[in-house]
């Protein structure tokens, strides 16, 4: 590799392709992250008594609880689906990039 | 109304806690050790020579960013607040998805050792290491200095040791751990303590629900919760009163984790970009795990043991995991929990002392002072300075600030990570117009604006620093609501309605008198995020678009290869 090298890779449409796709994966997690804690927040300051309710009939245990851990959860697994994407598609990608121009 | 003492023994020395605790401290005084002899280089010095796999740094930035104030105090805030505790425990975890996708990658393939590195990739090295360097400084010491006073007053709380000591014992042990074993010896006091508070408090939750009252049902749980304390323990209750202010809240917490330059600093001490996501995706899952622990530990403290005696203890509500762990485990238990808890902040005052040390010794002395020129042995004799200094200057700070309401120094912190750092940071990453005059004034407009609103916040203005007068208004403010609640009872007499209807006008007049004792707060909301980090950005881009900067929008394209496929990037952490 010389120095010429970042500007062929830059110019080179596999490339183009991979910062692409990388900024769409980022944007659309970020944002689905975004979406989902601002809801719970929106939730909570407009909408108490929907996070009130009792989850059956009978039982003290309100859809807010499982609601605040769901958000817990759903964050992790957005970073489990980011991780499968990134070492199946993205690190793959890479490596025949990096192969074409010798790095 | 006189309380009975409640039977315990947490404030007394117990010999298990420090039986644990000194095993803790030979433990990883022998790591130190170690890790000492494989410490000559500066960066080993930093980032463990990037030696670190993503499994065991993501248990070290689990271990960074749970902290003894997060465990015993979402534990308090549950038991005592029901739902808002866990709203809290919520917002603590959802800024770590974000780090993931738009910082981990990038920083690693972008720095050496900090997130200046980052920022200045293409900038000018000496205005932005400069500003870069104040930014991860003040946020060091905020955070340093609610640690250190929560340190002091725990370490009193539990083993009754003077808070002088305390502090003492807290300072000598992570400057010795930090100078002498540099980031590997640190990278494995967090690994060991993560694993002793995630298996403490898994334990603590088994015997919970264990207990025969609950019997492994959740259900049970809240069912004796709202049972004892009403079903509104189980709704949202005052913590979120005005929307806009709970969004400015949650966008601090957010953005402030990706901001943090302990938790940043992390990235480097792993090999490769692959590594640093890794670590993100296992310190995300062990960090939510802890939470959901530490929410159970809450209720199950104040069903199991209750309201009172918990907060008998501390008013905060902050022992309420210990005092489950005595009731379920004896004293056994609440020594080992005791010295978890002890082992937590050390480690937690250890990352941050090297964050700040290699601000101040990487950035602003090699990078400002030297220009980039000094050679490895004179930045290790810097950094080695440098924390000496900031250890002995936690400890001043922890000195300074006894007694007082720290509580909000980690908003702050936060605050300031989210609006100093983190804009600098992610528009360096993606914008390709971003300026070296355009950076400077993001991280100062960002810092200045978020630690002036707060001085001017309710929280500070009337809480911390008119804390007496306040403290009877909100007195009296209460006898009005209870006199108010006392009117409404349906079977109140004629006499009584009119005695009460008296105390009222006595007590409300009151207010009006202590109210004017109290100058209110010229800014109106608790967090400054949505204004602090708005500006930042704002100015960050506006500034940016008055004049280009040739060379920095060249090296965008050299910089946009780096960033997403490494090239470049594999020695910046080996010599």
């Amino acid at each position: 590799m010389n120095d010429k090298t970042p500007h062929a890779i830059l110019e080179d449409p596999e490339f183009k392709e991979l910062a692409r796709q990388k900024n769409k994966v980022s944007l659309i997690l970020t944002i689905t992250e975004l979406v989902l804690y601002f809801g719970f927040i929106g939730l909570i300051a407009y909408n108490k008594p929907f996070l009130a309710r009792k989850i059956a009939e009978g039982s003290a245990t309100t859809i807010g609880i499982p609601i605040a851990v769901g958000v817990i959860i759903l964050s992790w697994i957005l970073t489990g689906i980011y991780i499968f994407w990134a070492n199946s598609v993205y690190d793959e990608k890479v490596k025949r990039i990096k192969k074409r121009f010798g790095g | 109304m006189p309380t009975q003492a409640p039977q315990t023994v947490i404030g007394t020395l117990n010999p298990i806690a420090i039986l644990c605790f000194l095993l803790f401290v030979v433990a990883t005084l022998g790591i130190t050790y170690w890790a000492a002899k494989k410490t000559k280089t500066a960066s080993q010095f930093y980032a463990a020579g990037g030696g670190i796999t993503g499994f065991q740094n993501g248990l070290a930035l689990a271990g960074d960013y749970m902290s003894a104030a997060s465990f015993l105090g979402i534990a308090g805030l549950v038991s005592t607040k029901g739902y808002d505790g866990l709203i809290y425990s919520v917002g603590w975890l959802v800024g770590w998805p974000i780090v993931m996708f738009l910082i981990s990658e990038p920083l690693r393939n972008l720095g050496k050792f900090t997130f200046s590195d980052v920022v200045a990739f293409r900038l000018k090295q000496k205005p932005i290491k400069t500003a870069a360097a104040i930014g991860s400084l003040v946020t060091v010491l905020f955070y340093l200095t609610a640690q250190m006073v929560g340190a002091g007053t725990l370490i009193k709380l539990m083993f009754g040791l003077p808070y002088e000591s305390a502090l003492f014992l807290v300072g000598g042990l992570m400057i010795a751990y930090v100078l002498f074993g540099g980031m590997l010896a640190t990278t494995w006091v967090q690994i060991i303590k993560a694993v002793l508070l995630l298996g403490g408090a898994t334990l603590l939750v088994i015997l919970t629900l264990n207990h025969a009252d609950i019997d492994w049902s959740y259900g049970k749980l809240f069912q004796m919760a709202s049972d004892k304390y009403g079903s509104s323990f189980l709704e949202p209750g005052g913590l979120v009163s005005d929307p806009l202010d709970a969004f400015s809240l949650g966008l601090a917490l957010m953005f402030g984790t990706a901001g943090l330059p302990h938790i940043l600093m992390r990235f480097y001490t792993v090999p490769d970009a692959r590594e640093a996501r890794k670590s993100v995706f296992y310190a995300t899952g062990f960090i939510g795990y802890f939470y959901i622990l530490t929410v159970t530990i809450g209720f199950g403290a104040v069903v199991l043991v209750g309201k009172n005696v918990i907060m008998d203890i501390d008013k905060g509500g902050n022992m309420a995991a210990m005092v489950l762990a005595e009731n379920l485990g004896g004293s056994l238990l609440l020594g080992f929990l005791a010295a978890v808890a002890f082992a937590t902040i050390l480690a937690v005052v250890a990352g941050l002392t090297l964050a700040g040390a290699s601000a101040l010794s990487h950035d602003l002395y090699v990078g400002v002072f030297r220009s980039g020129r000094a050679n490895e042995k004179e930045e290790m004799k810097v950094a080695k300075a440098a924390t000496i200094g900031l250890g002995i200057t936690a400890v001043l700070l922890g000195l300074l600030f006894k007694g007082q309401n720290v509580a909000f120094m980690v908003g702050l912190a936060f605050a300031v990570a989210a609006s100093a750092n983190f804009p600098a940071l992610l528009l360096s990453i993606v914008w390709k117009r971003f300026t070296t005059a355009g950076a400077v004034t993001s991280i100062f407009t960002g810092m200045i604006v978020a630690v002036t609103l707060i001085m001017l916040s309710p929280t500070v203005y009337e809480d911390v620093m008119q804390s007496a007068p306040k403290k009877e208004l909100v007195a009296a403010n209460e006898k009005v609501t209870g006199i108010e609640k006392a009117l409404k009872a349906a079977d109140i007499t004629p006499e009584l309605k009119a005695s009460k209807e008296a105390e009222l006008t006595i007590a409300k007049a009151e207010v009006v008198t202590k109210k004017a004792a109290v100058k209110p707060a010229p800014f109106k909301m608790k967090n400054p995020g949505v204004f602090s980090m708005g500006l930042a950005f704002l100015m960050g881009i506006l500034v940016s678009l008055m004049k280009r900067e040739k060379t920095a929008e060249d090296m965008f394209e050299s910089e946009k290869v780096r960033t997403y496929i490494g090239i470049g990037a594999e020695g910046s952490s080996k010599h």
